[in-house]
């Protein structure tokens, strides 16, 4: 039958799509369990000396503290900006709220390198120097607008009425803010700004054009290291990495499912 | 408990006027009804008492006193909303204990004073739960519960029972005019249904294109109606271009089509001059068909009926007489006049109204 055949075909074909996107961190995930020096096949036996020899290397420790310091920094400023601006384009009649919007979204859809080059010159033709505080900057506007978007959505779908019903009964208009809005968006606030975290932790374009001279992120720490050899500490390295990144949203995603559950939303 | 005072209120927003000129005296205690349909200028109205729009022009005052640059949330009312507008993400108890907190009530008195709404709503069992667990007619129960704890001076109902299911709407009807009547409260009610405002109100105010057309009690604007808009919407009536030929003082004398002559009480025709062109409204469940003779002092003029829509335990005629089409609404016993029939049509002169004319 040629209809089964296709589904065949097409089952096949899937699967091989998968293998070709998660073999190699599955390998990585492997390997980083090697006992032996060489970061590759054929595997020696099972061991944690990687990630012990991780634990021990001071210059990814450093990475890794950079990388959560700006991480956690970015996902609170973005977040925290992120409400303020929904807030007020989907509560408040702004004017030119449209074009605010397009302009908030945009470094979306600007390529990253574009982005990158854009705030290195402008910086340079204000004459400040490249700093931390610049690193930080840079992830921000990237990562605004991923909160952005999941609040403003969120926001959308909570009825004025209900606002209008706190106030009705006498809470301020900041009392309505903290009592209901804010408690209701709050998955969505959560989940902005789990992905502001993980984006930036993430992000090796922006930060390697931003970051000042000595300073190295997680990402940028592996590039570096790259470029002399292949230690089978980066695969253990890279397994962390995923564990992070994948967990993290996975964990947030679950506290907010029983967040919503629990309040019956 | 306050009265509520609209002065020459007017609402626009940019270049469209929403509220034209109005004024309403809303007394202390009473039920009144903002009847209309949709973009009427009556929800406009009610949110503009309750604070959550401003009027461009005039003055509102509650209890004597001018509320104009009151926020809402120190304005003290009750305020009820189509969908509910519970808040999700805390427990009917909550809900109903929400407008105590912001107000001196020490926390021992709110629980009773939260359970006493529950149980005037009666719905005393469902503290505990949120409000998706409910069904919509307990919600809407919850969220009278929370306007009506708190003592407002004034309860702003804006279509509290229009998303329910025709039956629960009935009974809620009964219910929402108890509690009312019970805690006495000053109730502006908003609805475009006009069953639910000649069942519940002590004084229906009829809009129409921001503009008030007329202010009475319910049977007042039912039976005289001010203008062809009121006839129209209240009800179903017919109406008919005539001529005022007389005014005495016991009637008014109209000469219509069909009809022919008869007489109108004078307080049924309050607005109509003299002499000159006028409308004669006919209600249409004040036109008998029939197959018999008129009784001394009816009108009785022979038609035909051309179309007939069973209601069950009424039928409404659409019938012809002369040229004039005509529509009546009769109960019926057993089985309806069908198609084609030929009938009398019986009218008491004392049942119609009459309105200037154009």
């Amino acid at each position: 039958m040629g209809g089964t055949m296709g589904w065949h075909l097409l089952r096949g074909w899937t699967v091989l799509v998968y293998l070709f996107m998660f073999l190699p961190v599955a390998v990585v995930v492997l390997l980083s369990f090697n006992a032996s020096q060489f970061g590759a096949f054929p595997m020696t036996g099972f061991s944690f000396r990687w990630f012990v020899e991780l634990a021990q290397n001071e210059a990814i420790l450093r990475a890794f503290r950079t990388s959560v310091t700006l991480g956690v920094m970015t996902a609170a400023i973005s977040t925290t900006l992120g409400v303020l601006a929904s807030l007020a384009m989907v509560r408040y009649r702004v004017p030119g709220s449209n074009y605010i919007s397009t302009l908030l979204i945009a470094p979306i859809l600007v390529p990253e390198v574009v982005l990158a080059v854009a705030l290195l010159l402008f910086l340079n033709f204000l004459g400040i120097n490249k700093s931390f505080t610049l690193l930080l900057f840079g992830h921000v506007i990237f990562t605004l607008p991923f909160v952005i978007l999941v609040v403003q959505a969120r926001l959308i779908s909570i009825k004025r009425d209900i606002e209008e019903a706190a106030m009705s009964l006498g809470a301020s208009p900041r009392q309505t803010f903290f009592q209901i809005t804010l408690p209701l968006m709050l998955p969505a606030v959560l989940a902005g700004a789990l992905f502001a975290l993980t984006i930036s932790f993430d992000d090796i374009t922006g930060t390697l054009f931003w970051k000042p001279g000595g300073v190295e992120t997680v990402p940028t720490q592996i590039f570096a290291m790259l470029r002399n050899s292949i230690s089978p500490e980066i695969n253990a390295l890279g397994t962390v990495m995923i564990v992070l990144t994948v967990g993290l949203p996975l964990l947030g995603l679950a506290i907010a499912r029983t967040l919503s559950q629990k309040r019956g939303i | 408990m306050s009265s509520v005072h609209l002065n020459n209120i007017v609402k626009r927003f940019g270049a469209v006027t929403a509220v034209h000129s109005t004024s309403l005296e809303i007394p202390e205690g009473a039920f009144v009804t903002l009847l209309g349909p949709s973009g009427c200028g009556k929800t406009t109205n009610l949110r503009m008492i309750a604070g959550l729009l401003d009027p461009t022009e005039g003055e509102i005052l509650i209890g004597g006193k001018r509320v104009n640059d009151v926020p809402i949330h120190k304005r003290n009312l009750g305020l009820v909303f189509q969908n509910y507008a519970l808040f999700p993400h805390k427990t009917v108890a909550d809900n109903v204990a929400f407008g105590l907190k912001y107000r001196d009530v020490p926390s021992d008195d709110i629980a009773t004073k939260v359970q006493d709404a529950l149980e005037l709503v009666q719905l005393p069992d469902v503290g505990d739960r949120y409000p998706k667990e409910l069904s919509g007619g307990q919600q809407q129960r919850i969220a009278l519960a929370r306007a009506i704890v708190i003592e407002p001076d004034v309860l702003l109902l804006d279509e509290p029972l229009s998303a329910l299911d025709a039956n629960l709407r009935e009974d809620m009807r009964v219910e929402l005019k108890r509690i009312q009547e019970r805690i006495g409260v000053t109730t502006v009610f908003v609805t475009h249904d006009q069953s639910e405002a000649l069942a519940m109100s002590d004084q229906i105010v009829v809009m129409s294109d921001g503009r008030v057309e007329q202010v009475g009690a319910p049977e007042e604007v039912y039976n005289t109606p001010a203008s062809e808009f009121v006839a129209n919407f209240l009800g179903a009536s017919n109406i008919l271009a005539a001529r005022c030929t007389r005014r005495g003082p016991e009637g008014v004398d109209i000469e219509a089509p069909t009809f022919g002559k008869l007489t109108v009480p004078a307080e049924k025709a309050p607005n109509l001059g003299s002499e000159g062109p006028a409308k004669l409204v006919i209600r249409a469940e004040k036109l008998l068909v029939s197959r018999d003779e008129a009784p001394e002092g009816v009108l009785s003029v022979p038609a035909t009926i051309e179309a007939v829509d069973y209601q069950g335990q009424a039928v409404r005629y659409f019938v012809r007489a002369d040229d004039t089409q005509l529509q009546a609404i009769n109960m019926i016993d057993q089985h309806p006049f069908a198609t084609g029939d030929a009938i009398n049509l019986h009218l008491r002169p004392i049942d119609c109204a009459a309105l200037p004319g154009d």
